[in-house]
């Protein structure tokens, strides 16, 4: 367990303020989506259902985000991620499933400025369309950042939140800070 | 830029988030076969200037396989269908004879 996120608390304000988010505890859990079995355990460990394609539902410190057609990101607080996966793996016992801890694995970040602005900082870097119609809060969106993987989400039309593998943190961290330099608005979002 | 329909998680991705397979539905030859088929296993590829078949992966996405029918010469998609198939289902033949009537692909018509 590393005891220090990625880029140790780092903030930078410029059109919106980017900031390191701290630890944050990722489980990795991949099996069948359609299992009732999964999805009570889900159910049971998290308090929430499994999200539809490309959505992340989230309540309190908990959230479940939606990857791929056979994997789920579960998200909880760093601390708490060691009983989370042990309850995982207690209600999946006998099923072909995977339970992984991956918290270390990957670099949180925090956005938090205008609704306007906050879109044109991630639509600078990533092929998604962000227009307020295609994409809002409940909705999670893996895709590149420039040159490296990377996912996000809103969590309200205030805050975003993008996670990327922590190799490529300071990367990541660069990229935000460059799109979000003041002078580089453009506006589109209104 | 090509723009794909990835028909596991609904998004249509451009070119940048996806990575390149191939031709599709090639059939292996592997150790006992004979050394002509291992060969154009191996080696023997189609090069249209037309309707193609290719693998695409949604590498920087939901990281699944799939399946694209396009033209090589207009880069017109026809559509993009399920990697877990040994030949294009009956809707995208039918989207591509829409378009290109007589196009054959291998033995695929």
């Amino acid at each position: 367990m590393s005891e220090l996120s990625a880029l140790n608390g780092a903030a930078f304000h410029g059109t919106v303020t980017v900031e390191d988010a701290g630890l944050q505890g990722m489980i990795a859990l991949r099996g069948d989506l359609a299992s009732a079995k999964l999805a009570k355990a889900v159910k049971v460990a998290t308090g929430l259902a499994i999200p539809a394609v490309r959505k992340i539902s989230s309540e309190g410190d908990k959230a479940v985000a939606w990857m791929s057609p056979d994997e789920l990101l579960i998200l909880a607080p760093y601390e708490d991620t060691g009983d989370v996966v042990a309850q995982l793996n207690e209600a999946l016992a006998g099923e072909h499933v995977l339970v992984q801890n991956l918290s270390d694995a990957r670099a949180t970040f925090s956005l938090t400025g205008a609704p306007g602005a906050l879109r044109e900082v991630l639509a600078k870097l990533a092929p998604v369309d962000l227009s307020p119609d295609a994409f809002g809060p409940g909705d999670f969106r893996r895709t590149r950042l420039a040159q490296v993987a990377g996912a996000f989400w809103f969590e309200d039309t205030t805050t975003a939140r993008v996670i990327c593998f922590r190799s490529v943190a300071e990367y990541v961290y660069g990229l935000l800070c460059v799109s979000a330099e003041d002078g580089g608005e453009v506006g589109i979002f209104g | 830029m090509l723009i794909l329909h990835c028909p596991y998680c609904g998004v249509d991705a451009e070119e940048t988030e996806l990575h390149a397979g191939g031709e599709a539905h090639l059939k292996r030859f592997g150790p006992g076969s004979s050394d002509a088929d291992f060969e154009s296993y191996l080696f023997g590829r189609e090069n249209p200037k037309g309707v193609h078949f290719e693998r695409w992966r949604h590498v920087n996405g939901c990281g699944k396989w799939f399946h694209a029918a396009r033209c090589t010469a207009t880069l017109e998609v026809f559509g993009t269908y399920s990697a877990q198939v040994l030949e294009p289902p009956q809707d995208i033949r039918d989207a591509i004879t829409a378009k290109r009537p007589g196009w054959s692909w291998r033995d695929i018509q």
